[in-house]
């Protein structure tokens, strides 16, 4: 058990190092590709105040660049570097090649830190990708070539700390050179894809003031959404209480006024009014208390979240297991987006997946309330198909939160809810 | 009978000790809030208390919790508690209490005056009063109750609200030997022992529905 547990860590060893060679090999050609981006830029930019031609390829150009940087961008997410893009959103008046396209690409600075970017990513993907490439080359050499060629006797060779390898037995005592050589190549190239990342993150990643500009992008979006959301909750409370309860107690009044009148002339029919009117007023408690779960359970504002989903999953019509252990309850507008982050889900659960059980799981951890809702049925979720996640991810981003769903088909399903938070 | 009240609107306190006196009902004291609740429950030990779940100062279910607090220190002392909403997770936790009188309504019972006094003297003798709000929910939910044929689902509904095999036979205008019969079909086909004790066999519903 433990041998193969080391055999399956050696492989998985072997196999990464294996990659990051081949990523290195990929990062000498796309060094290649680098030098004739810049000779590209170079011309565009020469030819610039020419009328018409300039202005509309310079965009172009910009665009084919902004692709090989993404995809350096992406190579170094891949080592462990996460690099985002800083280009500011394009403006809506651009129509592509024309004026405004160029004067976007012009006055984004990511541009500029792009360019200056080509030549010494090239001569950094060139090195790192080199020694990346050469190491293990090299212990292989040690481990095959030596020997093999003191075989066909193809005469003075030498290798590692053996110099003049002239005899059967030095060709053999390559052989351990050039595994230990190989292993460090192995070691050391993700280590140099790593370097080579880091070195990509210091001219595209955005700059601190990029960042800002991205997130305010981002909060900008994210604060519409949500003032949308309110106010269409708000016009739903308004038409239901107009059309529910506040009709109903209109009528009510109506109808204990009816039987004041008729109490001395007809108490019969005073009975019956007032009967009608105790059956309205039990209406409209009804739609009140309908409409109040709705805005915030009440359960939920009594117990938290474990209790409201424990609550929640007793009236499902399949088992829930509930594991909700918090270290204080979140605020309010938190909790409440929480909860029917969750209780969105569970419904998707109950709706589309055939499942026999689900799970409930929170836990708070890293500054993160982490919400994992599991089933065991169909899968093939997709976010983009209906409303309800789109729902979810709606209710949580504007928190900040975010969304990951793992739904193979045919399943099991599960749901990551995060939600950035205090406690 | 004296009776303790707990509730924290003005208006409803009023009304509920005014309804209950009444129907003689001594009404001994009457709170509005959660930390007096359970040293008058203490002082009184009443013949039944009716107590709203959520109380000043933090409105959340103090008085559920008062009532189960209370119901530990006093074993049986009947207990019938008012809410805005009704929460089955509730009425487990209040049948999770050593036995006696329980009983879990919705504040709009109180309209139906006649009914809801006679909730009160059932739990008030040791019996059960739940809503049946709390009931169709948690018979709404799980699938072994498909076993079940329409008469006899109609019938666990009314006994799991606490009524007597005789009153179950009044509102659904069937025989009370009927009644017990689809009793006893019922408990055997959902595997429970049966028993004379009407709180008991809420207590086994209720069990067996949140199993």
């Amino acid at each position: 058990m433990k041998r193969r547990g080391g055999g399956a860590r050696l492989g998985r060893w072997t196999w990464r190092g294996v990659r990051a060679v081949l990523a290195g090999l990929a990062a000498i050609g796309l060094a290649v590709t680098n030098v004739l981006l810049l000779v590209v830029a170079v011309v565009t930019l020469a030819l610039t105040p020419v009328p018409y031609l300039g202005l509309a390829l310079f965009p172009w150009t910009m665009t084919v660049i902004r692709m090989r940087a993404d995809l350096e961008r992406r190579l170094a997410s891949r080592a462990g570097v996460l690099v985002t893009r800083p280009y500011r959103p394009p403006s809506a008046r651009a129509v592509a090649g024309g004026w405004e396209h160029f004067r976007w690409t012009v006055t984004d600075p990511a541009t500029w830190r792009d360019v200056a970017w080509l030549l010494p990513g090239a001569v950094i993907g060139l090195a790192l990708g080199a020694i990346g490439v050469l190491v293990p080359l090299y212990g292989i050499a040690g481990l095959t070539l030596t020997p093999l060629w003191i075989w066909l006797g193809t005469g003075w060779y030498g290798y590692g700390a053996v110099w003049s390898v002239d005899s059967f037995v030095a060709g053999l005592v390559c052989v351990p050179q050039g595994a230990v050589i190989l292993a460090a190549g192995l070691w050391l190239a993700p280590w140099l894809r790593w370097v080579d990342a880091l070195f990509a993150r210091v001219l595209l990643a955005p700059t601190k003031a990029a960042e800002l500009r991205l997130r305010v992008t981002q909060l900008t979006v994210t604060r519409a959404g949500t003032v949308d959301a309110q106010a269409a909750e708000l016009r739903r409370i308004e038409r239901d209480l107009h059309d529910g309860a506040q009709a109903r107690l209109a009528s009510l009044s109506m109808l204990i006024g009816l039987a004041d009148r008729l109490i001395d002339r007809d108490p019969a029919e005073a009975h019956k009014l007032l009967a009608e009117a105790r059956a309205s007023s039990g209406a409209a408690l009804v739609e009140l208390r309908d409409l109040v779960r709705g805005i915030y359970p009440p359960v939920l504002a009594e117990r938290g979240l474990d209790g409201a989903v424990r609550a929640l999953a007793l009236s499902l019509p399949i088992p829930v297991t509930v594991d909700i252990a918090l270290p204080a309850r979140p605020d309010l507008p938190l909790e409440s987006a929480a909860y029917f982050a969750v209780a969105e889900a569970l419904t998707n659960v109950i709706r589309h997946s055939r499942a026999r059980h689900g799970s409930v799981l929170a836990r708070y951890e890293d500054g993160v309330l982490r919400m994992v809702v599991t089933d065991d049925g169909t899968g093939g979720a997709d976010p983009s198909g209906g409303t309800g996640l789109q729902g979810i991810e709606r209710r949580l981003a504007a928190f900040d939160g975010k969304i990951e769903l793992s739904s193979p088909r045919g399943g099991p399903t599960v749901l990551t809810m995060e939600l950035p938070c205090a406690l | 009978m004296r009776v303790v009240i707990a509730e924290d609107h003005a208006l409803l306190r009023d009304g509920l000790t005014r309804l209950l006196r009444a129907f003689d009902l001594d009404v001994v004291a009457a709170v509005d809030n959660g930390p007096a609740l359970l040293p008058a429950l203490l002082e009184h030990r009443p013949d039944v208390a009716v107590l709203d779940v959520r109380l000043p100062p933090t409105f959340t279910d103090e008085g559920l919790q008062a009532a189960i607090a209370a119901r530990t220190r006093v074993p049986g002392l009947p207990v019938l508690m008012l809410s805005q909403h009704v929460e089955p997770l509730y009425a487990r936790e209040l049948l999770g209490t050593p036995h006696g009188g329980i009983g879990y309504l919705l504040k709009d019972r109180v309209s139906d005056v006649g009914e809801f006094v006679d909730a009160v003297q059932r739990v008030a003798g040791g019996g059960t009063a739940m809503d049946p709000e709390v009931i169709s929910q948690l018979l709404a939910r799980r699938e072994p109750l498909a076993v079940l044929t329409a008469r006899e689902r109609e019938v666990l509904g009314e006994m799991a609200q606490g009524r007597s095999n005789a009153a179950i036979a009044t509102k659904l205008r069937i025989t009370e030997k009927a009644v017990s019969k689809h009793i006893n079909n019922m408990l055997t086909k959902l595997d429970l022992p049966p028993s004379d004790d009407d709180n008991r066999r809420v207590l086994a519903v209720l069990a067996y529905l949140n199993a």
